[in-house]
């Protein structure tokens, strides 16, 4: 290395210090005592009988009932509701990716729902599916009321997930169809690959850095999933997740220690899948690709 | 010339340092209340004025938000929340964290003479070094369920005006108007046919509002959560006698939810939807707070669309411009004409019991104002709270936003006994006997939370095995094991 870079490199770590330090200081600080409020006893009404007691907040949560359902429900509608996505996603990208009339209008159209408040869209199913005020709830046979019992209920909780996220999807992988180059899909077609193989043998191999990436910011967002249950059911009749079950603990309980033991679990899961994803699957942060290097 | 530079410093930073310590003049007074209440607390609280000005903040609509919002504030030491509201079921918790003050000997005794027993109960607890329980907050406005009936149908059908006065003959009542309806319906060309109205409305969600019915229906046969005299110990099971009543009262839970056409939707009803059902006439009995009674006759009155209208009662129609929005109020003489016609089809009973021979007790709800400990300003907020609960401001609560006061003497207020027709049985409700108080315990929201997540969804239990799970589940709740669901 010349001089001449090294002192840019001093520059660029110097600059690039009071950022650090802010980042440090607003996002460590918080998860740091999240972590050390997980090994108190406390609670917000009695501030001044905070007791250290190591672990044992994570065994009364992992020895809960409560959070292995929470867990299960959580991971159910993970896997269900992204593999939906992603299907979805996929035909809805392919459709914006080769219209030719109207192409500002269709992706507005398939946009809208992104674009509504995740809250106000959840109240609307939930009307939507309460018999009697419900257009939804009315065409099912007289005395169904779905979102009262569990299965029905996680799928209209799915449902409310899939719909206003899939565009989200199908933005990602637009951007990943725009990595196909045209003429390698034309020299298929003529070496005589129909449309399914070209998808399979040349679309799909070519996007899956953009599959991952869109997989990815998926799996998590739907772990993390909280507003649509907590309008849909509140987490009643077994559909709460890990993240609903954290919010009762830390704002109802008021109970700080297992409240934030949850969040920790919760945030532990986040990275495990993150992990999973980047080392298992390859899938690479944007501006981390080889080409960079 | 020292001293003349330092006076100097002194008079140039002494508006800084008051400034430091708040924006808020020093004789106002900041007070907390519901989002939804807070426009009836604001008109009363621009009268009250004496060596102090009362500013309202507004808190979350919903109870759990606002108690969330508080309990931030005041653990953080906020010392710019003088006075705020609480919600009966927090006396406890919110005495025990050292937030509310105790209220002061003078005012504690008049509240002794003039509030009716029940609301003064959820105002009371007795924490560590007091001698004997105390009132921690002053009842603002009380409330208590009613039983809510289709007359009419009680009439034609069941050959009888008067409401049933216990579960077990509400079901049968119900049934009897459902077999009614339908052999009527079976006379008719379809067309004409009625829906049947045989929901009976309760609040059946996992909140709150399932352990309100939970309770009254407990208290009703004679058992407890916890023992009144001593919160530390569950009482849903501990003895022969308490278990036999926490079975009878989960049998009739039970049994309103498997009920022959039971609402299906009972398991997902707050109060909102159970007052809907009934205003739509799927509901023959209702069990809900006496804000129903105006919604139905402002409704039935001058509802226009599919969701207010109420199809059974056209004849309240001819009181729409009476009901109209921005109409002026109407008088007491108008009132009592729209009343007499809403009678014909809609009326209330003292809440059902379970037993003839023990008393029918409901659970109470309502609003008690209280004074923060980080407060800086006590004198001058004790004397707001005395403005906004005096017999003046209940008066106007109830008059313009319908809350019960919880002053016995009001009840025989003329003005009051027309605009709620129910008064002397609220007032019956409201008393000891009758006014069955939530427990209190400083762990109340997780008791209520974990007992909710136990008996929902109603009648998929089977009331034996539940009697001990919920014991178990409140015994955890004390203890402070466990997760909260």
């Amino acid at each position: 290395m010349t001089a001449r870079a090294a002192g840019d490199r001093r520059l660029a770590y110097l600059l690039i210090t009071p950022a650090a330090v802010l980042m440090a200081l607003v996002t460590a600080y918080p998860i740091g005592y999240a972590f050390w409020l997980s090994l108190n006893k406390a609670s917000l009404t009695e501030p001044d009988h905070t007791e250290f007691v190591g672990l044992s907040n994570y065994l009364t949560v992992l020895g809960d009932g409560y959070w292995w359902s929470a867990l299960a429900v959580t991971l159910a509608i993970t896997i269900v509701s992204v593999v939906l996505e992603l299907v979805l996603g996929m035909a809805i990208a392919l459709v914006m990716h080769r219209t030719i009339v109207g192409r500002g209008t269709v992706r507005t159209m398939v946009l809208l729902p992104y674009g509504v408040v995740t809250v106000v869209a959840a109240m609307s199913w939930y009307y939507a599916w309460t018999p009697g005020t419900g257009y939804l709830a009315n065409l099912l046979p007289d005395g169904s009321a779905p979102l009262t019992q569990q299965i029905p209920a996680l799928g209209i909780i799915v449902l409310a997930e899939v719909w206003k996220t899939t565009p989200f999807m199908a933005l990602l992988l637009l951007a990943g169809l725009a990595l196909v180059p045209d003429e390698l899909l034309r020299a298929a077609q003529v070496d005589g690959a129909g449309a399914w193989t070209r998808l399979w043998r040349i679309t799909i191999p070519l996007m899956k850095p953009a599959i991952l990436v869109a997989l990815l910011f998926r799996t998590l967002d739907a772990f993390r999933i909280f507003d649509n249950i907590y309008v849909l059911t509140k987490g009643a009749s077994g559909t709460g997740s890990v993240s609903i079950l954290g919010y009762d603990n830390l704002f109802k309980a008021f109970n700080l220690g297992t409240g934030s033991a949850i969040s920790v679990l919760v945030f532990l899961c986040v990275a495990l899948i993150a992990a999973l994803f980047i080392k298992g699957f390859g899938a690479s942060a944007p501006g981390a690709a080889d080409e960079g290097r | 010339m020292r001293r003349a530079a330092l006076a100097a410093v002194l008079v140039a930073v002494a508006p800084l340092a008051a400034a430091c310590g708040s924006s808020v003049p020093a004789d106002t007074v900041t007070a907390y209340v519901p989002g939804n209440d807070a426009a009836a607390i604001e008109a009363v609280a621009a009268g009250c004025s004496d060596g102090y000005r009362i500013s309202v903040v507004r808190l979350p609509k919903d109870a759990d938000g606002q108690r969330l919002q508080l309990a931030r504030r005041l653990a953080g030491g906020d010392a710019s929340v003088d006075v705020f509201t609480m919600d009966v079921t927090w006396t406890a918790e919110f005495a025990d964290a050292g937030w509310a003050a105790p209220v002061p000997e003078d005012l504690a005794a008049a509240l002794r003479t003039t509030t009716l027993g029940g609301p003064l109960k959820t105002a009371t607890w007795r924490r560590d070094g007091d001698r004997e329980p105390r009132p921690y907050a002053v009842p603002t406005w009380t409330n208590t369920q009613l039983l809510w009936y289709r007359s009419d149908l009680l009439r034609r059908y069941v050959k009888r005006g008067t409401a049933p006065r216990t579960w077990d003959q509400l079901l049968a009542d119900n049934a009897e108007v459902a077999r009614g309806v339908a052999a009527h319906n079976a006379t008719l060309p379809r067309a004409q046919r009625i829906a049947v109205p045989s929901y009976i409305m309760v609040q059946g969600a996992q909140y709150e509002g399932l352990v309100v019915w939970f309770n009254s229906v407990l208290a009703s046969a004679g058992g407890s959560v916890l023992d009144p005299a001593d919160p530390t110990r569950v009482t849903l099971t501990d003895t022969p006698e308490h278990r036999a009543a926490t079975v009878r009262a989960l049998r009739v839970l039970k049994a309103v939810a498997t009920a022959p056409g039971a609402d299906p939707s009972l398991s997902n009803n707050t109060e909102d939807p159970a007052r809907l059902g009934m205003e739509r006439g799927q509901a023959t009995f209702a069990v809900n707070w006496p804000y129903v009674y105006s919604s139905m006759r402002s409704n039935a009155s001058t509802g226009t669309d599919e969701n207010q209208q109420v199809p059974f009662f056209p004849e309240m129609r001819r009181f729409a411009g009476l009901f109209a929005e921005g109409a002026p109020a109407p008088s007491a003489d108008q009132l009592a004409r729209a009343n007499r016609v809403l009678a014909k089809r809609f009326a209330f009973a003292p809440y059902p019991g379970v037993e003839t021979a023990l008393p029918a007790r409901s659970t109470l709800g309502g609003m008690n104002l209280a004074v923060s400990t980080r407060s800086h300003k006590t004198d001058r907020a004790w004397r707001a709270v005395r403005c906004l609960t005096s017999a003046a401001a209940q008066r106007q609560y109830a008059l313009k936003a319908s809350q019960a006061p919880a002053l016995a003497a009001l009840y025989d207020d003329a003005d009051l006994r027309s605009a709620f027709p129910m008064a002397d049985l609220l007032r019956r409700q409201l008393g000891d006997e009758h006014a069955a108080p939530r427990p209190a315990t400083p762990v109340y929201s997780t008791l209520s939370t974990m007992l909710a997540a136990k008996l929902h969804p109603v009648g998929a239990w089977d009331p034996e095995k539940l009697a001990d799970e919920l014991a178990e589940a409140a015994r955890k709740a004390l203890a402070g094991e466990g997760l909260v669901p």
